[in-house]
């Protein structure tokens, strides 16, 4: 098991395995985001209390809660890449980083543009929306690391420990509503009990979370295979591949 | 597992086990600090942990839910004065003078900032509506018993006290 694993540590198996999953990931993150979204804009039910305003959570929650998936996901690269030094593992973090960033500010962005009408404001500095913005700025400091050294291996690894370190950021933002009072209200899908929405408006908002996961796995895939290339323009098989490229 | 990945793991594993000490040290200390607002219990009887208690004149946030009937409206100005209540038991008086959030109603919780200008009442300058986690259609609210009206602001409606 471990030696399979271990055979896709090698550069050019590893950017074949991206290009043969990213075609799987990238239609499912279309069909899935495509349904969820038009269901949840134009047929689920309107809220009983924010009328149509709050279809808003059909971006909002699936950018938030994969803000901190593709965190968890770049920590655990992180990891194996330090412990294991297999730089693929590096690679995959540091093209998971920009993705999560961005994921991130439309959580902060969506969030506002909701609470300016619900609320009353745009920002209110409570523990829920304070850690998601250090979430942002953990992300800001991953890629800035890794874009600050020559030497990508030194720079894999100041990123790594970053990243690594941040992960303490992720129980607090998701217990944060718990643990002290906020204006942002607890968690509407709950995994052990019964979800607080009703299923017609809970299943469009499902769909979009996995067709987000599925799309920031089509975009780190996307530029998994950029940053391999970019690691390895010296070796052999990425001259063949663009010479072949080139001929075309 | 050879020694140096051995030692790699130690050390990555000693960093998270660290951070997430030192994370947690910090946020007990800083506990019931880094809630957004005090409850109207905690104003009348002093938080729970510490018994210490916002003094006249300080500038706090106060969140609870609105009582039902506490409202009054001025009919010629912006004015208004309602009650905040929680589950503990605790109630205060929250007076306000400009526009209310679309979200505001009776019942609904709030987080109003301002000044506490007596032991029980808050002249707020900003008073935002809290909302709570369900979601659901209309219908089913109304089916539930849970409709909320939304204030009426029209001319008609206009009286002294809302009920």
């Amino acid at each position: 098991m471990w030696k399979w694993l271990n055979s896709y540590a090698d550069p050019q198996r590893s950017y074949n395995l991206a290009g043969t999953l990213l075609p799987w990931f990238a239609g499912l993150a279309i069909a899935l985001i495509g349904v969820g979204t038009i269901w949840g804009l134009l047929f689920a039910p309107m809220d009983y209390q924010q009328g149509d305003s709050f279809r808003i959570i059909y971006i909002h929650v699936p950018a938030a809660s994969m803000s901190m998936a593709a965190y968890m996901g770049m920590a655990t690269a992180s990891f194996i890449g330090i412990v294991w030094q297999i730089k693929a593992a590096d690679w995959a973090a540091a093209s998971i980083a920009p993705i999560g960033a961005v994921m991130t500010f439309i959580a902060l962005f969506t969030g506002a543009t909701w609470g300016k009408p619900m609320w009353g404001t745009w920002w209110v500095w409570d523990a829920r929306l304070t850690s998601e913005l250090v979430l942002l700025f953990l992300y800001l400091g991953v890629i800035a690391l890794y874009a600050s050294f020559e030497d990508k291996v030194l720079a894999a690894r100041a990123a790594g420990i970053l990243a690594i370190v941040g992960v303490i950021n992720i129980p607090i933002i998701k217990y944060s509503v718990e643990w002290w009072s906020s204006l942002h209200q607890p968690a509407t899908i709950k995994i052990t009990e019964e979800s607080t929405m009703t299923g017609d408006m809970l299943y469009p908002l499902l769909m979009n979370i996995f067709g987000f996961g599925m799309m920031i796995g089509a975009l780190t895939l996307v530029r998994f295979r950029a940053e391999v290339l970019a690691r390895n323009g010296m070796r052999p098989w990425v001259r063949e591949l663009a010479n072949a490229e080139a001929t075309k | 597992m050879n020694p140096r990945r051995k030692k790699r793991l130690t050390l990555a594993v000693a960093l998270i086990a660290g951070v997430a000490g030192v994370a947690s040290l910090l946020l007990y200390a800083l506990n019931t600090n880094l809630n957004l607002f005090y409850t109207p219990y905690e104003i009348v009887n002093g938080k729970k942990d510490t018994g210490d208690k916002p003094e006249v004149g300080q500038r706090i946030r106060v969140g609870g839910m609105v009582t039902v009937g506490s409202m009054i409206r001025d009919p010629n100005s912006l004015h208004v004065e309602f009650d905040i209540h929680d589950a503990a038991g605790g109630e205060i008086t929250v007076t306000f003078d400009d526009l209310l959030p679309d979200l505001f109603r009776e019942g609904q919780g709030i987080v109003a900032q301002g000044v506490l200008i007596e032991g029980n009442k808050l002249e707020a300058t900003e008073v935002l509506a809290k909302h709570d986690e369900n979601y659901m259609p209309p219908e089913v609210a109304e089916a539930m018993g849970q409709t909320h009206e939304k204030l009426d602001y029209s001319e008609q409606a206009e009286k002294p006290t809302y009920n």
